[in-house]
């Protein structure tokens, strides 16, 4: 049987690979959207960094196996500044694509490429 | 009531400019109503409220930086939490330097905007007292995830602040920005949670402790963090190869946000000395040094890159921006020599080096809009209206970058030289110090003579000068490089206390921790199935007892 920490271990390693893929992308659409993925990844990863329990409080109640609560405030912290600039970027690609007519991270289209169909 | 002010000290600089903000914010933007009429009214009282909180700001950074001076380490815990659970604020010698480092430049930034430029877009003030206290706030705290925290706060003011007065170079240059910085804040979490998983605790004292205890094959795991943060603050300190992005971003930034960012930079510095050089220092066991095979050569390299770029730059502003990433390669090659001497060296070098360039970014402005088309092209334009004083001034911030006597660029190059000596790298070390300030001076003075003697009269010029205010607020930050000098020997023994502080650990353990901070052990659960399994009984791998 596959363990949980196998998992979840690899589920974080591929949204990685994808938000990297996307990242590299040339249209900030694309590379907003590998900037989300990479940020979710980061925000599994950080909880997990706590160890995986099953079934354990985040309080220490008695002499009980508790799960380490302090990733879990990191992460909260992490998904609420991650939300706030992805926001932001977002917004930012909209006024870039429109002042420069192009949705190109370099606002231009490269000459060698076909324009997106 | 005054026992009350004392004990609350340390967290005002971080709450002033907060409170500052929100009241700005409160106040209301000026709506573009420039002249006479309501809006008006909104940016003038911006414009005081902002100068008085950067005045009051400066007070506070020098209050604390006479009581670090004695040597006292300030520590506010948060909400009373005690240290390791909560979080810190810690002002040292290097903290408190730092807050009067920052206040010292966004003053005359700040008195620079004034003259303009906080007119051109909106809500200038509120924006530049959120970055001033994520600044503060990166600068004195103790613990490593508020630091990130705090690099949040100062990065999206910053993203705001770049894009200040907008256009279409600045809004492709800032997504290129704000991507790359978001990229590193994800490299930062994943360092962070790479340090607590593997030492259980993320506040500076507690780590200094806890790192040498981690044996061999987790000290990979740790190694791994500790490099991962290297990329961090090695890109915002614009580390080769991570500086590509900083001369096209700072040289699209108008002058004062520009200025600003010149301490920016610095952050990354710092917290590469916090972090790779009191952490990962030398008595780190299993991951003593890490970073230091890499920092020195890294460091070469930009000051190399920084002057090349400078030499090939062929507008004023990409000079500047250059001679940025050269000066923060020249601190980091003091910082790579990992010696009390040399960290000294560093220490005074930043703040002259700061101060420097922040004013040659506004200067660099001043003499762009008296030269009509050609700006800051350095290409034969029209003779500037003001030629004496603007040369003079270039002329004397040419000197300071280039580190020729007696002004503080020297004194900071001449400490680094000496404390090079007795490293294996003497050699290289001595010949790229050297060699960068003697082609920094070069490139200056290509621009100098572009700029000021190979002018043509037939074109067009600008006929008036620049007014006393930006004129003032420019000089005012090349005064205070000035001043470094004749202060240099007070500064010099400042700076050779806050690098003996830096390395004296248990000292910091003891002012953040307690006295039993060394015996106290964090309870993981994760702990107690791995060691022994005694129920509730707190983790066996803690500290030594």
């Amino acid at each position: 049987m596959i363990s949980m920490e196998f998992l979840v271990a690899s589920g974080i390693g591929f949204v990685v690979a994808c938000g990297i893929y996307l990242l590299l992308r040339g249209r900030s659409f694309t590379v907003v959207l590998g900037l989300s993925l990479l940020g979710y990844a980061v925000n599994v990863f950080i909880f997990a960094m706590g160890r995986l329990w099953s079934g354990a409080p985040p309080i220490i109640e008695g002499s009980g196996p508790f799960a380490d609560p302090l990733p879990q405030a990191l992460v909260l912290t992490a998904i609420v500044i991650g939300f706030a600039t992805t926001g932001f970027v977002i917004e930012l690609a909209l006024r870039s694509g429109h002042e420069n007519g192009s949705d190109h991270v370099d606002g231009r289209e490269r000459r060698d490429e076909d324009p997106a169909p | 009531m005054i026992e009350a002010f004392w004990t609350q000290l340390p967290v005002l600089p971080v709450l002033l400019p907060s409170i500052t903000a929100i009241g700005l914010l409160l106040l209301g933007d000026h709506g573009g109503d420039s002249h006479g009429g309501h809006g008006h009214r909104h940016l003038l009282w911006a414009r005081r409220i902002a100068l008085g909180s950067g005045l009051v700001g400066l007070l506070l950074a020098t209050l604390l930086l006479r009581q670090a001076a004695a040597g006292e380490l300030m520590v506010y815990r948060v909400g009373e939490w005690p240290a390791p659970y909560g979080i810190v604020l810690v002002v040292d010698r290097l903290g408190a330097m730092m807050l009067v480092l920052t206040s010292l430049v966004a003053l005359p930034v700040l008195w620079y905007a004034t003259g303009g430029w906080d007119s051109r877009g909106r809500y200038f003030h509120a924006l530049f007292q959120f970055q001033l206290m994520g600044l503060h706030g990166a600068f004195i705290t103790g613990d490593l995830f508020n630091l990130f925290v705090f690099f949040e706060v100062l990065l999206i003011a910053s993203y705001a602040l770049m894009l200040h007065g907008q256009g279409k170079e600045r809004l492709r240059v800032g997504l290129h920005y704000v991507v790359l910085n978001l990229a590193a804040s994800s490299l930062f979490l994943i360092g962070v949670a790479l340090l607590y998983a593997k030492t259980g605790t993320l506040n500076f004292a507690d780590l200094a402790l806890r790192v040498p205890q981690v044996a061999a094959p987790d000290a990979m795991l740790v190694q791994a963090g500790a490099l991962l943060l290297l990329v961090v603050f090695g890109f915002k300190a614009a580390l080769a190869p991570l500086s590509m992005w900083l001369p096209a971003t700072y040289a699209a930034s108008c002058a004062p946000v520009a200025a600003l960012f010149a301490i920016m930079t610095k952050v990354g510095v710092y917290a590469i000395i916090r972090v790779h050089g009191v952490v990962f220092g030398a008595d780190a066991g299993a991951s003593a040094l890490v970073a230091a095979s890499l920092l020195l050569p890294l460091a070469l390299v930009t000051s190399v890159i920084g002057t090349l770029g400078a030499l090939a730059a062929r507008t004023l502003e990409r000079l500047v921006a250059w001679l940025t990433v050269a000066s923060v390669g020249t601190v980091l090659i003091a910082i790579g020599l990992y010696s009390g001497d040399s960290w000294a060296a560093a220490l005074y070098y930043m703040v002259n080096s700061t101060l420097v360039v922040a004013g040659l970014f506004l200067l660099a402005e001043l003499v762009a809009a008296q030269r009509g088309d050609a700006a800051g092209q350095l290409v034969p334009a029209s003779p500037v209206a003001q030629p004496t004083l603007l040369g003079l001034m270039l002329l004397l911030a040419a000197a300071s970058a280039a580190g020729l006597p007696p002004l503080p660029g020297f004194i900071g190059k001449l400490m680094l030289l000496e404390a090079a000596l007795p490293h294996p790298w003497l050699a290289t070390v001595w010949t790229v110090v050297l060699g960068v300030g003697f082609f920094t001076l070069v490139g200056l003075a290509r621009a100098g003579s572009i700029l000021f003697w190979h002018v043509r009269p037939d074109m067009p010029g600008t006929p008036s000068g620049a007014s006393p205010k930006l004129l003032g607020a420019t000089f005012a930050l090349l005064t205070a490089t000035v001043a470094m000098s004749v202060f240099a020997d007070p500064l010099h023994r400042y700076s050779q206390a806050a690098a003996a502080q830096l390395v004296d650990r248990e000292a910091y353990a003891r002012a953040v921790l307690g006295p039993q901070g060394l015996a106290t052990d964090t309870a993981r659960p994760y702990r107690f199935d791995a060691a022994a399994p005694a129920p509730g009984g707190a983790a066996s791998s803690g500290a030594p007892r």
